[in-house]
């Protein structure tokens, strides 16, 4: 028999936030142990919650980036169980009305278009950190990340495979990162991404029973511990055993999964709505406010800019793979620069010097008008596409005009018929071997004399020029 | 001289320290002198705050002496329920799981009486986490009603109430979420307020049932009432159900007259269920009004006798979150002999918490459960709902809503503490004015034949407390007899 996967995403991200979801303190991940807290995220006795409104926005933005209904009236609930990482010993959170429901999302695999289902985001709060490290009976607790934003996107059971899982991850992230709500860093847990798996034999409707992967740090992990999953579940399947829902979790090292939790000691989290919180009142103005406020989306962006500068779908889609290289391109293009030359620098040399730097491109020295005047040199023949190589880390390094560095360094093309003329002839005298040869008959000689040429000008020479006088002098005597 | 300062009120000292008939420090020491003398007998304090209050009382005199207006409280000895939060002393519910709790921060409302010039005296007892009719909950001490020491004053705010009513302070904090301001200022002989659900901020208070406690001063006179609530009230950035409302000088309502009131009169709180005497003196109290122009009409609170069922399960369903952070974890009481984290839970909770305390978080657990809730926590909700329309279409045909305050007068100790339905049975008259969220006052209307005071509450519509001070300032005006001081006063 053969089996299908069925997938569905439960994804945590926190929302880059000032200031913490329900108080004051700093959202912040690097910073020393308990040094953002107060009464209210520590849960001291009589502090109250009030909702960040920043928090509301950009949450609603991804609702409407991912197609949802943004609830008109929403509300905020309580969920109640015990863990020393929750000051209150409950977790406010959103129960049966969640802020955003009911969207869609599309996506490329493989250069097809994917579609899936979001049933709902919701927002929440962050935990501690539960520190075991302390030694033997010993546990600390930093309640820094308790009470950060959190926003929990849950998806339809759509996805039917390892690769399409991992895809549709990579674009929400893309996503999430053109909206500028979260930096999506999984080391630092900021995205967290948890599979429901089931399997059932292909043609058959219901769905089978589900695990659900918990401690997943990547994305490469979401998709190997799916592969591990399908692969667990068919076999047991196969044995004529039966599946229990449960919760299980990933052992990234051994490449498994283990089990954690089943359904039957699952908690009884008593939701009930939140009496320290108003309702989340979101009218139209307010979404049409946010609306308007959207950038353009991966998907989108990626479409226009194949079309509006004619690039090859790949091209479009490593530019537009974030915002910033997208944006850097967009004014690269708009200080003059071609297209498709300002796509070969940018996705080149300049991605290639900005990996080395461990930089981004949105703080580099050089700006995309100093690309575009970079490129405008060798495009009018001041100097060579060589020279430009050799310039650009310049330009990166110091952040000095492309123009200034070329006359600084004397780098300026030799393009002068009479001045290369005279330094070829002397070439031809030096090596008169190679003049032979060519006259001769054999062609690529002549490679070995533009070459002389250019390191006697120290790659200042017109190539194209060179390539001129020697055909011109060859063919002379 | 010092029995009689500490005899008067508010307004009457607020004149009295303007035109230097004393002083902001001669009070404070009376004061003190007046716990010290009579504390041991009513046992309304937890701590008293001798250094900090006299220090204050320096500054309000300083103040004073050099022109300045230091507030409208400027000097009043302050009395605070142990559920708000200060930074001065502790703070521990009177609760042994919050015993010794210092707090990092104080209560709005605290905060607003300190801006104000409130000289504060102390902590009061209280029933444990709020959770009480008696103050006999307290895991601390047991308060004494101070018309008669055999008898309890009343709760959750029985130390309040009790500290007004023993001239132990001038002013008295409390909260009131099922009655807790207005059944032990009824039980005592004072005045006592539950303002509308959110126009005082409950930032620092330690919530019982966040939907339904509201913070309010118990006091002498209607009059010092209002002075107490112009101070107390307002929206607070930091307690997102507080109302974002302008607030009147409550002041300007006295002294009006009440031509154009209409008093209703709901004839299910008028039932077999209240005794003779105690109807005799809420029909007597009708009476002054009506004699001061107020027009009375019978009006309908169907829904009335759900409160109680309502009331305890939607405060308890709270009560069980909001309690969960007691635990062990990060301040109070921690079981020493907890060998795992689920070991420090238990054991920290059952030791913690009193048996009370612990039948309220086991119900409000149970109601929420998965397959109780709907049959519990939502049915509560809607019959809530109902509640809340009982009183708006109430109000469409009466200003203000008169009913006892409790069924009788104050008990003695033990008298009810078997029981626990019978100890729920005292707020019958008190949960529906939380569940609909709006204002209600209790205002003593005489001795019964017990000799001990009686309480006539007055219901007003959202908001609406400057109707609510009018109309208590009318009868308190015209009642035609003098409360006179508790015994032990």
């Amino acid at each position: 028999m053969e089996y299908e996967v069925v997938i569905g995403m439960e994804i945590h991200v926190e929302i880059d936030t000032k200031s913490k979801v329900f108080c004051g303190c700093k959202n912040e991940f690097h910073a020393p142990a308990n040094s953002h807290v107060c009464p209210v995220c520590l849960g001291m006795p009589g502090a109250l919650p009030v909702m960040n409104r920043e928090m509301v926005n950009k949450s609603v933005a991804v609702g409407l980036a991912l197609n949802c209904e943004i609830s008109r009236w929403s509300k905020m609930d309580r969920k109640n169980y015990f863990y020393p990482d929750q000051s209150k010993n409950y977790q406010i959170s959103q129960f049966d009305l969640p802020l955003c429901h009911d969207g869609s999302c599309e996506f490329e695999v493989n250069g097809e278009i994917n579609k899936i289902g979001i049933t709902r985001a919701h927002l929440e709060e962050d935990t501690a950190r539960n520190d075991h490290t302390q030694g033997i009976g010993e546990s600390g607790i930093d309640f820094n990340r308790c009470g950060v934003s959190l926003l929990e996107i849950v998806t339809e059971p759509d996805l039917r495979s390892a690769e399409q899982t991992y895809a549709f991850l990579n674009h929400l992230k893309q996503t999430l990162l053109y909206l500028g709500v979260s930096d999506c860093n999984m080391e630092e847990g900021s995205l967290r991404a948890e599979p429901n798996i089931s399997v059932r034999p292909v043609g058959q409707k219901e769905f089978g029973i589900k695990s659900e992967v918990k401690n997943v740090a990547s994305f490469s992990g979401v998709q190997k511990a799916i592969e591990y999953e399908f692969k667990r579940q068919v076999k047991a399947l196969k044995k004529g055993e039966t599946l229990i829902q449960e919760t299980r979790g990933w052992d990234a090292d051994q490449g498994i999964t283990v089990p954690q939790r089943t359904k039957e000691s699952a908690h009884d989290y008593r939701y009930f709505p939140e009496p320290d919180l108003i309702p989340i009142a979101v009218d139209e103005a307010w979404e049409q406010e946010i609306r308007e406020s959207l950038p353009e989306l991966p998907l989108a962006r990626k479409h226009r800019t194949t079309e509006q500068y004619s690039l090859s779908d790949y091209d479009a889609g490593v530019l537009t793979a974030s915002r910033e290289m997208a944006d850097y391109f967009e004014a690269c293009v708009a200080a003059g620069a071609p297209a498709k030359l300002a796509t070969n620098w940018i996705t080149g040399d300049l991605q290639a010097l900005i990996s080395d730097a461990k930089a981004d491109i949105t703080n580099i020295k050089i700006t995309p008008e100093q690309l575009a005047a970079m490129i405008g040199l060798i495009e009018d023949g001041t100097i060579s596409g060589k020279i430009a190589k050799d310039i650009l880390p310049d330009m990166f390094e110091s952040g000095k005009e492309p123009k200034v560095i070329v006359e600084e360094n004397g780098l300026v093309q030799i393009s002068d018929l009479s001045e290369l003329e005279g330094i070829i002839r002397e070439i031809l005298t030096q090596h008169p071997g190679p003049v032979e040869d060519f006259r001769s008959g054999k062609m690529q000689a002549k490679g070995f004399l533009v070459g002389q040429s250019m390191k006697a000008t120290k790659g200042k020479a017109n190539p194209k020029v060179v390539n001129q006088i020697l055909d011109q002098l060859l063919n002379e005597e | 001289m010092s029995q009689e300062i500490i005899q008067k009120t508010a307004h009457e000292l607020h004149d009295d320290l303007r035109s230097g008939a004393t002083t902001a420090t001669a009070l404070a020491e009376a004061q003190l002198a007046h716990i010290d003398g009579h504390d041991d007998k009513v046992k309304a304090y937890l701590e008293t705050w001798n250094d900090e209050a006299l220090a204050q009382a320096a500054a309000i005199d300083d103040a004073l002496s050099k022109g300045n207006d230091p507030g409208l409280l400027a000097g009043i000895p302050i009395g605070l329920k142990d559920n708000l939060v200060t930074t001065t002393g502790t703070t521990g519910c009177s609760s042994q799981i919050l015993k010794g709790f210092e707090s990092p921060y104080t209560a709005t409302a605290v905060q607003k009486l300190y801006d104000a010039g409130g000289v504060m005296m102390g902590k009061l007892n209280m029933d444990e986490f709020a959770m009480g009719s008696s103050t006999e909950n307290s895991s601390m001490q047991k308060t004494a009603n101070p018309w008669n020491l055999n008898c309890v004053p009343g709760g959750s705010s029985g130390g309040s109430a009790a500290s007004v009513a023993a001239n132990e302070a001038v002013i008295s904090i409390g909260s009131d979420t099922g009655g807790s301001i207005r059944q032990p200022a009824a039980f005592c002989g004072c005045v006592g307020l539950k303002p509308t659900y959110g126009r005082v901020s409950r930032y620092g208070l330690i919530a019982f049932a966040s939907s339904l406690d509201q913070i309010g001063p118990l006091t002498k006179d209607v009059e010092d009432s209002a002075w107490a609530l112009n101070v107390l009230s307002g929206k607070d950035p930091h307690d997102a159900t507080s109302a974002d409302l302008p607030v009147p000088d409550y002041r300007e309502a006295l002294g009006k007259d009440i031509n154009d009131i209409t008093i209703g009169l709901p004839k299910e709180y008028f039932t077999d269920s209240l005794g003779d005497d105690m109807r005799q003196k809420i029909e007597t109290a009708v009476d002054v009004l009506k004699a001061q122009g107020a027009k009375v009409v019978e009006v309908e609170l169907p829904h009335t006798n759900h409160g109680i069922a309502v009331y305890y399960i939607l405060a308890t369903a709270e009560a069980s979150a909001n309690l969960a952070r007691f635990d062990g974890v990060r301040y109070g009481f921690r079981h020493p002999d907890a060998k795992d984290v689920k070991e420090m839970y238990t054991m920290t909770k059952s030791e913690g918490f009193g048996p009370e305390v612990q039948r309220r978080i086991m119900l409000g657990t149970y109601v929420l459960s998965s397959g109780y809730y709907d049959a519990y926590y939502k049915k509560a909700q809607k019959v809530r709902a109902l509640i809340r329309r009982d009183f708006d279409q109430a109000f469409e045909k009466c200003d203000i809503i008169a009913t006892p305050t409790t069924p009788a007068s104050a008990f003695e100790f033990g008298a009810k503490s078997q029981d626990p339905l019978e100890m729920y049975l005292n707020d019958i008259y008190t949960t529906t004015a939380n569940l609909a969220g709006v204002p209600a006052i209790s205002l003593p209307c005489g001795l019964t034949e017990q000799q001990l005071p009686a309480g006539l509450q007055l219901i007003g519509k959202p908001f609406a407390e400057a109707d609510l001070f009018r109309v208590s300032h009318a009868y308190e005006q015209n009642r035609g007899f003098d409360m006179g001081h508790a015994p032990i006063a």
